[in-house]
């Protein structure tokens, strides 16, 4: 059966500098958890602390509801793949497996037979005789995973273990890494500041920012029904719309009266954040009426689809617009923007609180 | 494949750079030639007087054994330390840094007489009177040697990283250290060694102001009594510190070391 995990309220200061602000997430057993945000904001920290390499401050980590919060590293059973560079440089690819095992004083042949089991599952049967430096980073980074899986942890920690590859490496690793996990059924952590990464492979996303979680759920619901300003802006594109509730059902934006369902029952003057996905949002050429007139000031092509942002008033709104339609719309192309009311969440705008500005890794 | 080929001008320089390092060799050599009664070419007499002579094969596995000692001490004090200072303080490194340079600063004769004055205040007689003694002295003189060469080859690999990938897998200290760290260094904790062998075999100073009768006090005491077997000895001990060189880089070179710098080091 597979372990389940805690994290209670784990507070870690350094140097006076607050890392982590107590931070709760618990996994049921086999979960895939990501802890995702920008660098800096506490999710290494937080899967250090439960590597057991570095001490909270206070709070709790429980493993099959056992505190193991003062336990030394080499005795609590965990899998950890690291960013890179971890493999011992003087050890072949299936010494570099074996290493947990001999540690754990099992027999030659039972040790041979599941360093071949797994080196074949991370598909490289072939490379067991390997030096580290004679593998690819990719390589490298699949014989780390065999490594961490042969001690057939409870839990299976990865720290960024795809931050130093090229891009088509990435994407096969990480579907990769999703399958040996649902294989084995292991309770897993991984740490990301790839939000791409950290949907497409997850049970559960819990989105970090400044050493607390602002927000953990599917990755559906994270896409879907982002919780926080800091949420929507990190998880895939969106458009923030500063405007204030005009009426029963409307916003005001730059001066125009937009409709948005979620406005229904607040109250007139209410400062909020209106967030739509670009996907949403439909360009058509000319003005035609519409509240959302504005003029094309870019085009990205991003393929199949091209990102094409439009200035409205004061603000900017950014459609995703199928390649094929975008010749009809150049840039300096006057345009009328929209998007069904139905599609736009609302989260309120404190007045105190200006909406985080992001500094977003590549 | 494409040839190899030096480049003239490259090629004056190498001669000359030969020269300047062979010319003496050859000259010794010849010199040591010379018959020791009639100073006439060409006899081995001069070597036959030095091989003779008990003294030599005496000073010369007393030195030997000296440089050994130090090589030893130093490895078990300060692998694990510079380990630690690379683990757990590095803001310490530059202190020790600094540290490590004193023995270059610090006169021999400021050093020995210190020593003497230490050890006679409390370890038994035995100790400080014997050669043994310099094993002490030989530590401190070897300090920057072992220190720097192994700052050079922590610094290489991923310290860190190494040491957490160890202990998620089981791995104690003890353990890490000497499966995953030791292995890892060899080639900088082997070049520490190799310069600390050549400084003991060749460290005359000390030795002779503190009274015992090492490799390079017996080297003086020839020059400045025999002529010939003078110049036979220099070359002796040329070869000697030679191939104990070369002893510890086979010993050292097992697979796996020189490549661990290389992968470490990118």
């Amino acid at each position: 059966m597979a372990a389940t995990v805690e994290l209670q309220e784990l507070r870690r200061t350094f140097n006076d500098v607050p890392a982590l602000q107590g931070i709760n997430v618990s996994l049921g057993g086999g979960e895939f958890l990501s802890l995702l945000g920008p660098s800096g904001c506490g999710k290494t920290t937080a899967l250090r602390l439960v590597a057991g390499f570095d001490q909270p401050d206070s709070g709790r980590v429980l493993v099959d509801g056992k505190d193991i919060t003062r336990t030394r590293p080499n005795r609590r059973d965990m899998g950890m793949v690291f960013q890179a560079y971890s493999l011992f440089p003087n050890m072949t690819a299936e010494q570099n497996v074996e290493f947990g095992l001999r540690i754990r004083k099992q027999a030659r042949a039972a040790r041979s037979k599941r360093v071949k089991e797994l080196l074949e599952t991370v598909g490289l049967g072939h490379a067991g005789k390997k030096y580290p430096h004679q593998l690819s980073g990719g390589m490298q980074q699949r014989v780390a995973l065999a490594r961490a899986l042969a001690i057939e942890p409870r839990v299976l920690l990865l720290d960024e273990p795809l931050s130093a590859l090229d891009a088509k490496v990435r994407v096969q690793l990480r579907e990769e890494i999703r399958r040996i996990q649902t294989q084995l059924g292991i309770t897993t952590i991984y740490v990301t500041h790839d939000q791409e990464e950290a949907l497409s492979i997850s049970d559960h996303v819990a989105v970090m920012y400044g050493g607390k979680i602002e927000q953990v759920g599917t990755p559906a619901e994270m896409y879907g029904a982002p919780a926080t300003p800091f949420v929507a802006e990190f998880i895939g594109t969106m458009n923030r719309l500063e405007a204030t509730i005009a009426d029963d059902g409307a916003v005001d934006y730059a001066g125009r009266r937009v409709l948005v369902d979620a406005a229904r029952g607040r109250a007139t003057g209410e400062r909020v954040l209106v967030l739509v996905r670009p996907e949403v949002v439909e360009v058509s050429p000319g003005e035609n009426g519409g509240v959302l007139a504005g003029e094309v000031v870019s085009h990205t092509f991003l393929g199949s689809e091209t990102r094409v942002k439009v200035a409205v008033g004061d603000g900017e709104l950014t459609a995703d617009v199928p390649t094929v339609r975008v010749d009809s719309l150049p840039v300096g192309a006057r345009v009328t923007a929209s998007f069904p009311p139905a599609s736009a969440r609302l989260l309120e705008l404190s007045a105190d609180e200006p909406p985080k500005q992001v500094d977003v890794e590549a | 494949m494409r040839r190899r080929f030096i480049a003239p001008s490259s090629l004056v320089w190498l001669v000359l750079a030969a020269a300047y390092f062979l010319i003496p060799l050859v000259a010794t050599f010849l010199f040591s030639l010379k018959d020791v009664q009639t100073g006439k070419c060409c006899s081995l007499g001069a070597y036959g007087t030095i091989i003779h002579d008990p003294q030599f094969g005496k000073t010369l596995w007393l030195s030997l054994k000296l440089a050994l000692e130090t090589i030893a001490i130093s490895l078990v004090l300060f692998v694990p330390t510079v380990y630690w200072v690379h683990l757990k303080l590095p803001r310490m490194r530059p202190v020790i840094a600094s540290l490590a340079l004193l023995p270059f600063v610090v006169p021999p004769i400021v050093l020995v007489v210190g020593l003497l004055d230490v050890y006679r205040g409390w370890s038994p007689h035995w100790f400080y009177s014997t050669p043994q003694f310099l094993v002490a002295a030989y530590v401190v003189l070897a300090f920057p040697y072992i220190y720097f060469a192994l700052d050079a080859g922590f610094r290489a690999i991923d310290v860190h990283t190494l040491t957490e990938a160890s202990q998620s897998l089981g791995a104690s200290w003890r353990t890490t250290l000497g499966r995953v760290i030791i292995p890892n260094i060899r080639t900088a904790a082997l070049s520490g060694a190799l310069l600390t062998l050549a400084i003991v075999m060749g460290e005359f100073t000390i030795a002779s102001l503190a009274a015992f009768h090492t490799f390079p006090t017996y080297i003086q005491y020839i020059n400045q009594t025999k002529a010939y077997p003078a110049a036979a000895l220099t070359l002796i001990s040329f070869g000697i510190t030679w191939v104990a060189m070369l002893g510890i880089l086979v010993v050292g070179r097992r697979p796996g070391g020189a490549m661990a710098m290389r992968a470490g080091g990118r």
